[in-house]
């Protein structure tokens, strides 16, 4: 459980200047490590790079300085085999239906189309998507949509899963139904769940370490161990320290918060 | 069948009857028009007698080169500027404007660059349908969520792959619509240069039988013309409908 899977050292992110603009420092220097197998969230104002961050790990983009790791090898500029990505904006294919979508996940597997068949199949089952695997997505709604999303990220059974506010788009209650669903995949798959997310209670009641980022450019400004037990879910949140543990995450985001604020709000 | 088709073929019947009515009563006389039957008749004649089928294969031989030339260019050209910011920017104008331009104008300068056979009618089409095609096909790149791209990216696609998994399933019933217009511009743009000097072909046989008074011939072909420009837009709006259908936009 100690090892580290993903190794970030003296990371940036700089975007180079839009026409008339000046550059755009997003990020860092961060330095995170994330350990193999646990659940690993980062809270932040908006705006403060948490996407990048993703992205950077992701291999979607390259960081300005510094290096980042996964497995003790260095991220290039494509993305690595054994890492899969949920993202918060609806990513179906909409030319394809479910069971396809979900094979679509397949591609760079070297198995046959029975193989692919058979373990997306497994997949649908595992998501409770049996009745819908011939839908299309237009005919579920959203939260079946990111389910399937989901199942496309894990029947290639990636050991990172990442996650860019993958419940942002979804209502309270299926917000709350599809974290005890991370939960159990979590758990079942045995994968380090990379979680990254605007909502503190989210953030507390799934992870097992939260990092809180700065105003951007993004830095750590606090690193939480919950210390949950590994069999848990949304129930958590009756515990007593869960309380403790939101407020000071807030705490800390608050006055984070409140400069972005001042900065795009009535300040500029 | 739904109560709006019905109400669609009620009004189209519904007009063939007003124009029979009125072609009987003597309204509309003889010379003008013949009652609808009779260009029914005459138009079933003239395809059991094979006559015109020159001239119908050759403009349709016409037609069909000035689409798909204009499709081909228009999808490549498109998906070319699609990469190219300033050069589309700077032909923007042009394609807001194109439009305006009446092509036919240029017929006599076609026909003095390319002399009295098929290429003037060949051009006209293609130019008419061509910009239709590269603004159809820009404005479905444009809409290619770009979390589509990523999650291409995150399972290992190269840029081919890409496109052809991800980008063109996407644009598919834009193409379509490309298709259409293309289809429909060639057909205006060919009949009609044919109309108006060529010695050949389906628009050149109406406007003779036109200053002839041969009504026996003109109706039938401009029956012919409308079918067959239906049909082939019917075919590809059935595709484009099943397309958007699965994605809820039927």
């Amino acid at each position: 459980m100690t090892a580290a899977q993903v190794t970030l050292r003296g990371v940036t992110k700089v975007f180079p200047a839009a026409a008339g603009g000046n550059p755009v420092h997003a990020l860092g220097p961060i330095d995170i490590e994330i350990r193999k197998g646990e659940f690993f969230a980062v809270v932040g104002p908006s705006g403060c790079g948490k996407s990048t961050l993703l992205e950077l790990i992701a291999g979607l983009t390259a960081p300005t300085e510094g290096e980042i790791e996964f497995e003790g090898h260095a991220i290039g500029d494509n993305v690595p085999d054994g890492i899969g990505v949920v993202f918060q904006e609806d990513a179906c294919f909409p030319w394809l239906n479910v069971i396809e979508n979900i094979e679509f996940g397949l591609r760079r597997k070297a198995i046959d189309a029975n193989e692919k068949s058979r373990q997306a199949k497994a997949v649908i089952e595992m998501m409770g998507l049996r009745e819908f695997a011939r839908s299309y997505p237009a005919q579920l709604s959203g939260g079946m949509r990111q389910r399937v999303c989901i199942a496309r990220t894990i029947v290639a059974q990636p050991r990172l899963i990442l996650l860019d506010e993958p419940f942002g788009a979804l209502d309270q209650q299926t917000r709350l139904l599809m974290g005890d669903e991370m939960l159990r995949l979590w758990r079942q798959t045995g994968a380090t769940v990379f979680l990254i997310t605007h909502a503190l209670d989210e953030a507390a009641m799934l992870a097992d370490r939260i990092v809180v980022m700065s105003a951007r450019p993004g830095r750590t400004i606090d690193l939480v161990e919950t210390n949950w037990p590994r069999e848990r879910d949304s129930r958590i949140v009756e515990r007593e320290n869960f309380g403790a543990l939101t407020s000071r995450l807030w705490k800390t985001l608050r006055e984070e918060s409140l400069k972005t604020m001042g900065r795009t709000g009535n300040g500029a | 069948m739904s109560r709006l088709r019905l109400y669609q073929i009620a009004v189209v019947a519904g007009f063939i009857l007003l124009l029979e009515a009125l072609c009987l009563a003597g309204v509309i006389d003889k010379i003008t028009m013949p009652a609808p039957h009779i260009i029914l008749r005459d138009f079933v004649r003239m395809l059991l007698a094979g006559r015109y089928f020159d001239e119908i294969g050759k403009s349709l031989l016409n037609v069909l080169a000035a689409f798909a030339g204009a499709y081909l260019a228009g999808v490549i050209i498109g998906t070319v500027l699609h990469g190219h910011r300033t050069t589309r920017a700077i032909l923007d104008p042009l394609f807001a404007t194109y439009y305006a331009i009446p092509v036919f104008a240029f017929y006599p300068l076609f026909i003095v660059m390319f002399g009295l056979g098929d290429g003037p009618q060949v051009l006209i089409g293609f130019m008419l349908a061509i910009v239709a095609v590269i603004i159809t096909t820009l404005n479905g790149l444009d809409r290619v969520p770009p979390v589509l791209k990523k999650t291409a990216q995150v399972n290992g696609l190269n840029a081919l792959q890409t496109a052809r998994h991800i980008t063109l399933p996407f644009c598919a019933p834009y193409l379509l619509t490309a298709a259409k217009l293309a289809l429909a511009y060639a057909f205006i743009g060919v009949i009609g240069s044919e109309f108006i000097m060529a010695r050949s072909g389906m628009g050149y046989e109406i406007s003779y039988a036109y200053t002839n008074f041969d009504n026996a011939t003109m109706y039938p072909l401009i029956l012919l013309i409308l079918l067959l420009s239906i049909a082939a837009n019917s075919l590809l709006s059935r595709w484009e409908k099943m397309l958007l259908a699965r994605r809820g936009q039927g």
